[in-house]
């Protein structure tokens, strides 16, 4: 596959940056994106220029380090899936690729197509935990008894990998989905009853002062997610928090 | 509890519970409108009822008018915040990938539902409080009879008016067809036993303003 790539290229966070136009050749339709990506930078290393920054890691879906909004979506056009898993016979030759990272004031641009994401480890310190005593006589958390349905539900929201797609795809940069399954995975458990007034307000309050827009339910977080996470975790945690609210 | 409306949630909560309101008021409005396609002295004797008890007129009606302005200026608060919330926009963004245009233009047809507002209280609101508050008539009398039916058939005889208000009904339905299930998310309402809102809500959406567009036209082209 021979292909024409409109990426965002930004030297560092002040810089105000461009898209810049480049052409890669011999792509095979079984490379991931992220592989496509790598065949370019070895060519612009070859020709004595700055290579693409982009952020990876486990290059299999689970560690959320991938972004890139492509073509207009985040993580590219396939569904649940990360960056890393979308594969290049999602394109056809010839094809232009728009290349952008993820647009939100909370994700600022480092450099390139890799934004700070450090907005949600703050979200997550302020209540995305449960307080155990682990001095030696920790009871498995297996002992305590939990309905099927909520272990679920409760495993479903878990396993939100904290990319950033939900807040790439809102249009108004809202971070509900994350926080929503971060809230509700505890919400759902006994073990996170204890805290969940507090973690739901501190989250939310988090939230909010990290600049993050406000939920207006277009539902674009749900479909574009790479792990499937239900809007149903927005609800609980409006459930949750006005909960809260209300008790003071 | 203090400072809710300082919170993402609170505001969503706020501006589902005005909606709600709302949208009762919507269904109220039109159960009157609508018979007036059947019978004149029955719209009459309901618009008079409206017009003058006391209930409707100094409780519902402050908090109709409260409702209002609360919906369309925190409907810009929100805006203007979520625009904020990404100052550089996309070379390239497909949101049809992911979400409906209704859902997404929420603003525009909620200013043209405002814009619509407005000739609505020119038409109808403030000839109705002049003739009441400040003429003092509250008989609502005209030549012997009631006047509401006259006034309503006389507005509907303008093809532009008419026109006014059913592109005005088609933003309402646009507007709607978010809004409601929308309202029911923001109040945390979206679990297994909510599921059948959905349906509903369409029905509610198309049908209400749909119904509100066939009154308009019905006595457009009765002329009665």
């Amino acid at each position: 596959m021979n292909l024409t790539l409109k990426i965002w290229r930004q030297k560092n966070a002040s810089d105000k940056g461009k898209m810049v136009d480049y052409s890669v050749s011999d792509i095979s339709p079984d490379m991931s994106f992220l592989e496509m990506l790598d065949v370019l930078n070895e060519q612009l290393i070859e020709q004595g220029e700055q290579p693409v920054a982009f952020d990876h890691d486990c290059r299999e879906g689970i560690c959320g380090m991938c972004s890139l909004y492509i073509n207009g979506e985040a993580h590219g056009p396939d569904r649940g899936v990360t960056t890393c898993q979308l594969h290049m016979r999602m394109f056809k030759d010839g094809d232009t690729i728009t290349i952008e990272p993820f647009r939100a004031t909370a994700f600022p641009v480092i450099k390139d197509l890799v934004v700070d994401r450090s907005a949600f480890d703050r979200v997550q310190h302020a209540g995305g935990f449960i307080s155990v005593n682990t001095s030696g006589n920790t009871i498995d958390a297996n002992a305590i008894p939990v309905n099927k349905h909520d272990a679920d539900d409760a495993f479903a929201a878990a396993t939100c990998i904290g990319c950033g797609a939900c807040v790439a795809s809102c249009k108004n940069s809202s971070a509900m989905l994350f926080v929503g399954a971060k809230v509700s995975q505890f919400a759902l458990l006994p073990q996170g009853q204890v805290e969940a007034t507090d973690r739901v307000l501190n989250m939310v309050k988090q939230m909010d002062e990290e600049g993050f827009g406000n939920c207006t339910n277009t539902g674009a977080c749900e479909v574009e997610c790479p792990k499937g996470i239900s809007l149903e975790n927005i609800a609980r945690m409006n459930r949750e928090y006005l909960k809260a609210a209300f008790k003071g | 509890m203090s400072g809710i409306l300082n919170s993402s949630i609170g505001r969503k909560f706020a501006m589902a519970l005005s909606a709600f309101f709302l949208m009762i008021f919507l269904l109220q409005h039109f159960a009157i409108n609508i018979l007036s396609v059947f019978s004149a002295d029955a719209f009459n004797e309901a618009s008079h009822f409206m017009g003058t008890f006391w209930a409707v007129q100094y409780l519902l009606q402050p908090v109709l008018i409260f409702g209002v302005i609360f919906h369309f200026v925190m409907g810009f608060v929100l805006e203007i915040k979520n625009n904020k919330a990404r100052q550089i926009s996309y070379a390239k963004n497909n949101g049809a990938a992911n979400s409906s245009w209704m859902s997404r233009n929420m603003i525009w047809s909620g200013l043209a539902i405002l814009a619509f507002i407005v000739l609505h209280f020119i038409d109808f609101w403030i000839p109705e409080i002049n003739t009441k508050y400040i003429v003092g008539d509250m008989s609502g009398m005209h030549n012997g009879e009631f006047r509401y039916f006259h006034e309503l058939v006389e507005k509907f005889h303008s093809p532009l008016r008419v026109g006014a208000y059913v592109v005005a009904f088609v933003f309402l339905a646009l507007h709607l067809l978010h809004g409601f299930n929308s309202a029911f998310q923001s109040v945390g309402a979206n679990n297994k036993y909510t599921k059948g809102l959905k349906t509903f809500s369409k029905i509610y959406a198309i049908g209400i303003p749909a119904g509100f567009i066939f009154i308009a036209l019905f006595h457009h082209l009765t002329g009665h």
